[in-house]
């Protein structure tokens, strides 16, 4: 297995002097090729900043990013970007089949090929026949299906994804990691996904990542041994899963996680209480195996068992 | 179509209670013809050359007038819009020239243009500008910087992400710009060719049928025709632009 993705030494900070932001510091982590891997840390940790280093929409102030070997210093050719709200990312005066074709574009395919791809990529992520109208005339996960068909026109070696799923309906989100993960192996493309949800993360990835607040730095990193099958239901009640959920959901609330936190107990309740809303949010989607996770993962829900009963 | 029969009968509507004030003797007939009258008169003047032919001088200088400002203001906006250094600077210019009326300006044109159809062109040109200037430079400074990233993220470089992105994005804010120039164009050609004395246009012919005392059904029907030709080119441009931009509802904003 060959390396897709090297990060050394990452950094990025905002601003110059004492008015500084370091989001990002020191970060250094590899992704194998054909992975699906999983960035999972609290809010505002500085995920979105690496994510765009790393697809080089930003230059960083420190490290270095390579990709197959090439430093990234602008977007590289071959890496896409799932951004989470679709209804910013896909350009509405486009027909959805135009959206799609976008990247193709620039990289003079012919305009008959451009065609037949797009067909054939919409297809693959469930959408086909609907390439004539228009992306707000199609339903939220049906937009974001869009933006993953048009992630993935250009056969993209390295796919990003930033909270792709964190604007959806539960029922739709399940659908949306059920596919992320059948066209990852379709298409043996490598994923590096960025999320908050500590469930979405263990269930969709080979390999967790759980960085701390911000200046994000990597705490852990985890091996997901799941079944490369799996399933909404019976995944998510396995006691494989719910231990690894719990060791993410106690990772993330461990000292180390927090230590950066400018002394700060309601940024740290609100990280704890995201998690919680995750858990609620995943009972409510019918996954059945609520009561099972919630006595594990009591102990993350706790500060927020009031968030998650009030949005249920 | 529906839009357009409702503003029919308001227009209906008017024009009778026009009528019905001026014959129940609540306006004095003198100072204003009734409604029928000027109806009668207009009509009549469909037919005379002279009168037609001050429309067209009218309409050619607008429409001349408002594509000039296009082509001046949208790419001034452009500039402006995207580069914060270029904007700063001329604030303070263009906040000083954007409230003078255009009127205003009609001696110092008459002065050094005349009173051709320059002169009206170039005022009108001068009003025209700044909505279609005001509307592009905020058109480029409000885009959305996801929709430039996932541009720039499907490997489109900066001018091609312009291209395609930034000024589709911008299209129907601009148009909007251009549908209220062209009403505020309208209004500057004809004031300037009342007000500077052109030698043919509408302007110059309600002004002989106000000095020739008693034409005032002239003046009426000629105020009517511009009335008209304003209504007529603003729902063309509303209806055009709803057919152009189904995918944005810039109208709303724009009438609010």
């Amino acid at each position: 297995m060959s390396t897709m993705l090297e990060v050394s030494g990452l950094t990025h900070q905002y601003g110059q002097g004492e008015r500084a932001h370091v989001a990002v510091r020191d970060l250094t982590f590899t992704i194998e090729s054909g992975q699906l891997a999983c960035i999972v840390g609290p809010s505002g940790c500085g995920k979105s900043t690496l994510l765009r280093c790393i697809s080089g929409l930003i230059p960083a102030t420190g490290g270095s990013v390579r990709l197959h070997g090439d430093e990234v210093s602008g977007v590289p050719d071959d890496l896409a970007v799932v951004f989470q709200d679709y209804s910013r990312s896909l350009f509405p005066w486009l027909t959805v089949a135009k959206n799609v074709e976008f990247p193709l574009r620039w990289q003079k395919v012919p305009k008959a090929d451009r065609k037949r791809r797009a067909e054939e990529v919409l297809e693959s992520v469930g959408l086909s026949g609907v390439g004539k109208k228009y992306p707000w005339q199609l339903s939220g996960g049906m937009q974001q299906r869009v933006s993953i068909a048009r992630a993935l026109v250009s056969r993209p070696a390295l796919l990003l994804m930033d909270e792709p799923f964190a604007s959806v309906d539960a029922q739709t989100r399940g659908e949306l990691e059920d596919l992320t993960r059948r066209v990852q192996r379709e298409l043996g493309s490598t994923i590096l996904l960025v999320t908050h949800d500590i469930d979405e993360s263990v269930y969709l990835a080979d390999r967790v990542l759980v960085l701390s607040k911000s200046p994000a730095a990597i705490v852990a990193d985890l091996d997901i041994a799941l079944p490369a099958d799996r399933d909404q239901i019976t995944t998510r009640e396995s006691e494989q899963f719910v231990s690894l959920r719990s060791e993410v959901a106690r990772l993330l609330q461990s000292p180390q996680v927090q230590r950066t936190g400018e002394a700060d107990t309601t940024d740290a309740a609100h990280a704890a209480g995201e998690s919680g809303d995750a858990a609620g949010a995943r009972t409510d989607a019918g996954s059945g195996a609520g009561s099972d996770r919630f006595t594990e993962t009591h102990g993350t829900a706790e500060s927020s068992d009031e968030t998650a009963t009030a949005r249920s | 179509m529906r839009t357009f029969a409702k503003g029919l009968t308001g227009l209906l509507g008017f024009f009778l209670l026009w009528e019905i004030a001026v014959q129940a003797g609540v306006l004095p007939d003198y100072w204003v013809p009734p409604a029928s009258e000027v109806a009668t008169t207009f009509v009549t003047l469909l037919g005379q050359q002279e009168f037609l032919l001050a429309v067209i001088a009218t309409l050619l200088a607008w429409l001349i007038s408002l594509g000039v400002a296009i082509a001046v203001g949208v790419p001034a906006g452009l500039l402006l819009g995207s580069v914060p250094a270029v904007q700063s600077a001329s604030r303070a210019l263009i906040e000083f020239l954007r409230p003078i009326p255009a009127v205003a300006l009609v001696p110092l044109v008459m002065v050094t243009i005349g009173s051709g159809p320059d002169a009206k062109i170039t005022l009108a040109v001068y009003a025209a500008m700044w909505p279609i200037l005001f509307n592009t430079i905020y058109a480029f400074g409000e885009i959305d910087p996801v929709l430039l990233d996932s541009a720039r993220a499907a490997g489109a470089n900066r001018r091609q992400s312009l291209t395609w992105v930034a000024l589709p994005h911008a299209a129907p804010f601009i148009f909007t710009g251009v549908r209220v120039a062209a009403s505020i164009a309208l209004i500057a050609v004809i004031s300037v060719e009342y007000i500077a004395a052109s030698e043919i246009g509408l302007g110059r012919y309600i002004l002989e049928g106000g000095m020739n005392n008693g034409h005032l059904d002239q003046v009426m029907a000629g105020t009517v025709l511009a009335g008209l030709a304003g209504w007529a080119i603003n729902s063309a441009l509303v209806g055009g632009g709803r057919k152009l931009f189904r995918w944005a509802d810039t109208e709303e904003r724009a009438t609010r």
